[in-house]
């Protein structure tokens, strides 16, 4: 008789839970309609980005593509005005990236960033290799200040240090206590 | 109704058949539409939204349905049996309808200057035809199964018929007080007798018996052991596809309609009710019962074999027993008149 009772509350408690559920606000985010806003550290579309000046952060030294365990990105280094390395082309093929962010991690001057824009379904495969004119933007990303050529100098024609607008060069002895 | 007239008179006919017509109407629309309220309810008890995207509310969704159900391939395995396979889904679903003849639905009407029973046919032995048809109905099943030639169809068909015999007796039995306070199998009297107090109020126990027993009989979650979708991938509808899949499943949904009219008639005074017209009580009754049934879907987990067979045959049916003993007792004490 205890068995009967305790099994009909069982059920008639998960009745009551059931209905509170009923009542209850679907989670559900209709996609197209509605769009979730991500957090800015959210990892998705992959962007090269430029310093406060307006150049190029991009060394091409091709750490993020050996970060990259999946192989997509890939690019031709060159040499710029002044001595200043960059890629020649820079291509990320979507299609194979996981979004992983090793390749952001691994960046040594934080070109190469994330952004929380995930909506990059294309019809064709082909239209998700992005090229580097694809990946450029005209903005600095989430480190608006850094600047790597004023602490790096870019050192292969010239003097660290010496170049136009760079900052000069720490004395590493002078940081002793 | 004219029961003595050799020649029956050209309007009662006109006015049978219409009858059934709309009643078929109704049925089949309101079936397709509890697969719509039970996907949307079953949603919501999972904190979704549910199909809601065919029309305003997804209202147009069983239309949806209907049109991929028609355009799909009607499959038969090669080494199945033919003509069972596509015999089978009709033996399904055509006694869920057929049960419907004897549910009164509403008050009688008059219309064209004679009294109109809302009851397509009220048979002076109308609870054993309902006893009768529901247990034709698992030939469907049991057959579809075996015409099918695939272990898993096999496995719920069989599945199918052991559930029936477990549940069929106690069903039967919750049956008899309902009889023996209303003095008739008639459907109509069983009605009338509710008059001064619903037979729940009389009989708990009976109708707790009989709402298992239903819930057992349309092969519904805690008893859906025929079709048991986590075991035997789709039990005995597993190689149907089409429109003799849908002719299963909305002979499923026919019957939770027929059903849950049933209760409402046996046990909840079927269309009477304070205030409001007949026909809106009984439907509110039936789709109710419906609601019951999907929110019990949406809460209970599967029994297992063993254990619905020890419900059927060592709780259910000897609680029914002496239920009928104690109405007896109850109804030889209180004399003649026990209402």
């Amino acid at each position: 008789m205890m068995r009967v009772i305790d099994d009909m509350t069982a059920i008639l408690t998960g009745l009551w839970t059931t209905w509170k559920h009923i009542l209850r606000r679907p989670v559900t985010i209709q996609y197209p309609e509605e769009k979730r806003i991500p957090s800015p550290r959210y990892r998705a579309r992959i962007i090269l980005t430029r310093d406060p000046d307006g150049g190029e952060r991009c060394v091409a030294c091709y750490l993020c593509s050996a970060a990259c365990p999946v192989d997509c990105i890939s690019m031709q280094a060159e040499e710029g005005e002044g001595g200043r390395r960059r890629a020649a082309w820079f291509r990320i093929n979507f299609s194979r990236c996981i979004f992983c962010g090793f390749c952001a991690e691994a960046c040594p001057t934080m070109a190469i960033q994330m952004t929380p824009d995930y909506e990059i379904c294309r019809r064709d495969v082909m239209d998700l290799v992005f090229e580097k004119e694809d990946l450029l933007v005209e903005h600095c990303g989430k480190d608006p200040e850094y600047n790597f050529y004023r602490h790096a100098g870019i050192g292969v024609t010239q003097p660290r240090g010496e170049g136009e607008g760079e900052k000069p060069t720490v004395d590493v002895r002078g940081l002793m206590p | 109704m004219a029961g003595a007239d050799v020649i029956p008179d050209p309007m009662e006919i006109t006015l049978v058949i219409a009858k059934i017509g709309l009643v078929l109407l109704v049925i089949l629309t309101l079936a397709a539409y509890l697969v719509f309220a039970e996907r949307r309810i079953l949603a919501w008890i999972q904190d979704r939204k549910g199909p809601n995207r065919v029309g305003p509310f997804g209202l147009l969704q069983p239309l949806a349905d209907l049109i991929k159900l028609l355009t799909k391939e009607d499959f038969c395995p090669p080494a199945g049996d033919r003509w069972l396979f596509f015999l089978a889904p009709a033996m399904a679903a055509i006694p869920a309808i057929m049960t419907f003849a004897i549910v009164p639905f509403g008050a009688p009407v008059r219309i064209f200057g004679r009294d109109l029973p809302m009851q397509v046919a009220d048979l002076h032995v109308g609870l054993l035809l309902f006893m009768a048809l529901s247990s034709i109905a698992v030939y469907g099943v049991a057959l579809g199964g075996w015409a099918s030639n695939s272990k898993y169809a096999l496995l719920g068909s069989l599945r199918g018929l052991a559930q029936l015999i477990s549940y069929e007796l106690s069903m039967g039995l919750s049956l008899v007080p309902t009889v023996m306070l209303a003095r008739s199998f008639r459907l109509s009297d069983i009605v009338a007798a509710q008059e001064g107090g619903w037979f729940i109020l009389y009989q708990p126990m009976a109708f707790a018996i009989f709402l298992v027993s239903i819930l057992a009989e349309c092969k519904r979650i805690p008893f859906d052991l025929p079709e048991a979708e986590g075991e035997l991938v789709a039990g005995f509808h597993t190689e149907y596809s089409g429109m003799r899949f849908g002719l299963f499943f909305v002979g499923e949904y026919i019957n939770i309609l027929v059903l849950g009219g049933l209760a409402a008639t046996f046990f909840l005074g079927g269309w009477q009710g304070p205030l409001l017209p007949g026909l809106l009580w009984f439907w509110g009754k039936v789709l109710a019962f419906a609601f019951l049934f999907i929110w019990i879907r949406g809460t209970l987990p599967r029994l297992r074999y063993d254990q619905l067979m020890h419900l059927g045959w060592k709780v259910l049916t000897p609680m029914a027993l002496v239920n009928i003993l104690a109405t007896a007792w109850w109804l030889y004490l209180a004399g003649s008149s026990p209402l």
